[in-house]
């Protein structure tokens, strides 16, 4: 019987495993000619570190971000309170959350004059909550409205004009709410007249609860952001109460046919602020990228943000938006045109959304709550 | 005769013992405790307090969501088993040995994917303008709100717990000793009364652990009533949610907790109780 042998073909299996060891090894090795990037850790809403956000600074400054996603302002004060000092060089936080942020001493003074904030919009510049006793805690770097969120098929513009649509009845069974008590109850007492729609007596708390109990066997469901998001997307519901362009815009540009309109009687405002973290190894860096974010290139970036669009407070911003993404900021209403966000902001249609005043909050929860189960 | 301890003994049983404490014990005394502390300003404060309990107990709210989550997963428990059996039962008698195996292993597949995953492709379904509708519409029906309701919620719960009911009902069918159907057809027993009066009675500890896993399952299920019921009613899962997402509110999320880890215990028990009447061995 002859020997056979494999045909020589130039590899062995030794000399093919050696190679491929080096392939692999390769990256490795290319690695370390540069030096390690520096790692920067953010407490962010998702979408904040991602790198259609942060590829740019991070490859000028040689840093990785490292984000930690939170759920909810409750979650992030949670997940602050459960962690060592410095963990978290960069917290973004909600405006409502700031005041709390400071109180509890978890976040670093700012130096004002680190920041342009000469180039934001006058009402930005002294925002509530950023600063306590004249020291500046958190600089503001994105905010949005929450009004009546619709279906352009089933509603025209003009129907969407007031909160009372969600009392329509073609939209029986077919109006969803954003699951937090402080948007929808807001909507609510703006709704029932009050000038400050947080800041409201016991009569007019009382006037709020039953004009929202009135509204239950409107309502199809509760949703979190990820239920809020697919049935809108899927006609499923036609009207959203509690949310605004942030969740409206995301599907809007993807072509769903769902957008927000500011009602007559005014909508709420929602804005992010920037905080560098207590105790933070790193707090040069943080700076440097607070300054980038809330300079003008860095607020064009964030006005265009892929996980939730958003309003951004420097009017240079504006500009460089304009010159990049002349219909994005068409569509946001941050053009130069009278009727823009900011002409809204100074006509007093929009409110900031913030803790009640009158109440607690855990009254306001109480009884959002009740009127889920009712 | 009682063995002492050694250490070969110890060498197996001591880390299951150590798994139990770690992942079980500790965290169940940690919630117990964080029921009593109070929360001043989104802080949580170690405290004595029984205001969590008292203030839970007493909102008829969460008396009602307790009731229709009892209610939602005994009703799963009832229909999952109904359903099931009649294909665990064809597993066990009408499939050959092959037929068998593919059966236990297409049963095994769902757990493959994600449950988030299936409920969400769910929706694809249920929706307004979703697959069953459209097809309705072909006929001339419709459409009919099927997402968003308690209708919604059970298909999810059956998803979840469908294929665990199946193998659990089929290992205890496989087990069943043969002779004694024959001899009940030898006695001239029906086929339908030899299910009735053989069958299911042989069987009786493995249907019932499976509705009792059905049950748990579905109690303690979040999934399906947020993304097919759309959050309402309200159920205890829910309402844990809604209870921390009010400034920090864990304690009273645990009041929550510990209601339910007690009805399960409790319902567990019964259910054992149930399952091994009258036997004694």
């Amino acid at each position: 019987m002859p020997k056979t042998t494999a045909p020589n073909i130039g590899f062995t299996r030794r000399s093919l495993l050696a190679t491929g060891a080096a392939v692999l090894a390769t990256p490795m090795l290319s690695r370390r000619a540069f030096a390690a990037p520096t790692e920067l850790t953010m407490l962010a809403w998702y979408g904040h570190a991602e790198p259609d956000i942060v590829a740019e600074f991070e490859a000028e400054n040689n840093v990785k971000f490292v984000p930690k996603y939170y759920t909810g302002g409750d979650n992030m004060l949670g997940l602050i309170s459960q962690s060592p000092a410095g963990t978290y060089d960069v917290i973004l936080s909600d405006a409502e959350y700031v005041q709390a942020l400071n109180e509890a001493g978890y976040v670093e003074e700012l130096d004002p004059n680190d920041y342009a904030i000469s180039d934001y919009f006058p009402e930005f510049q002294n925002f509530p909550g950023n600063w306590s006793d004249g020291k500046l805690f958190s600089l503001v770097t994105r905010f949005g409205f929450l009004g009546v969120a619709y279906n352009t098929d089933a509603l025209t513009e003009a129907e969407a004009s007031s909160y009372n649509v969600f009392w329509n009845e073609k939209l029986a069974g077919k109006v969803g709410h954003f699951d937090w008590h402080l948007p929808n109850l807001g909507q609510m007492s703006l709704l029932s007249g009050n000038a400050n729609p947080y800041d409201i007596d016991g009569a007019a708390w009382q006037a709020v609860q039953d004009k929202t109990m009135s509204l239950r066997p409107q309502i199809g469901g509760f949703f979190d952001y990820g239920g809020t998001f697919s049935s809108l997307n899927d006609g499923q519901m036609l009207a959203f109460a509690g949310i605004g362009d942030w969740i409206t815009g995301v599907l809007e540009k993807n072509g769903a046919k769902v957008r927000s309109v500011i009602p007559e009687e005014g909508g709420l405002q929602w804005s992010e602020c920037f905080s560098i973290g207590k105790g933070s190894q790193k707090a040069d860096l943080a700076k440097k990228w607070i300054q980038y974010i809330t300079s003008a290139k860095g607020q064009a970036k964030s006005a265009q943000m892929a996980a939730y669009p958003a309003l951004i407070p420097n009017q240079k911003g504006w500009e460089v938006l304009q010159t990049e993404n002349p219909d994005e900021a068409k569509r946001q209403g941050m053009t130069k045109d009278a009727g823009n966000v900011i002409d809204m902001i100074r006509a007093g249609r929009i409110k900031y959304r913030q803790w009640p005043v009158q109440q607690s909050l855990e009254d306001w929860n109480d009884f959002w709550s009740e009127y889920k189960g009712a | 005769m009682r063995r002492s301890l050694t250490l070969y003994g110890l060498t197996f049983s001591l880390p299951l013992l150590i798994w139990q404490l770690l992942f079980f014990v500790f965290p169940l005394v940690f919630l117990v405790a964080l029921s009593f502390w109070t929360v001043k300003n989104f802080r949580m404060q170690p405290d004595i307090d029984a205001v969590n309990w008292v203030t839970m107990y007493g909102r008829p709210l969460f008396w009602q969501a307790y009731g229709i989550t009892f209610a939602m997963s005994a009703a799963a428990a009832a229909l999952v088993s109904a359903l099931a059996f009649p294909c665990s039962y064809a597993i066990a008698f009408k499939l050959s040995e092959t037929g068998r195996r593919w059966a236990v292993f297409l049963m095994v597949i769902p757990f493959f994917t994600s449950y988030l995953v299936r409920v969400y492709s769910w929706q694809i379904f249920l929706s307004d303008a979703g697959i069953i509708n459209v097809m309705l519409g072909w006929v001339g029906l419709g459409p009919y709100g099927l997402l968003n309701t308690v209708g919604a919620t059970m298909i999810g719960y059956l998803t979840l717990t469908f294929p665990l009911v199946v193998l659990l009902q089929l290992f205890s069918l496989a087990f069943i000793d043969r002779t004694l159907i024959e001899a009940a057809h030898n006695l001239r027993c029906g086929r339908l009364r030899t299910v009735f009066a053989v069958i299911i009675p042989s069987a009786r500890v493995g249907l019932v652990i499976a509705a009792l896993f059905a049950f748990i399952l579905s109690f303690g299920d979040f999934v399906s009533p947020i993304y097919l019921g759309g959050g309402d009613p309200t159920t205890l899962s829910i309402l844990i949610t809604d209870t921390t997402k009010s400034g920090q509110q864990w304690p009273r999320a645990a009041v929550i907790a510990l209601t339910m880890i007690g009805t399960l215990m409790a319902v567990a028990f019964a259910a054992v109780r149930f399952a091994y009447k009258g036997r004694t061995k």
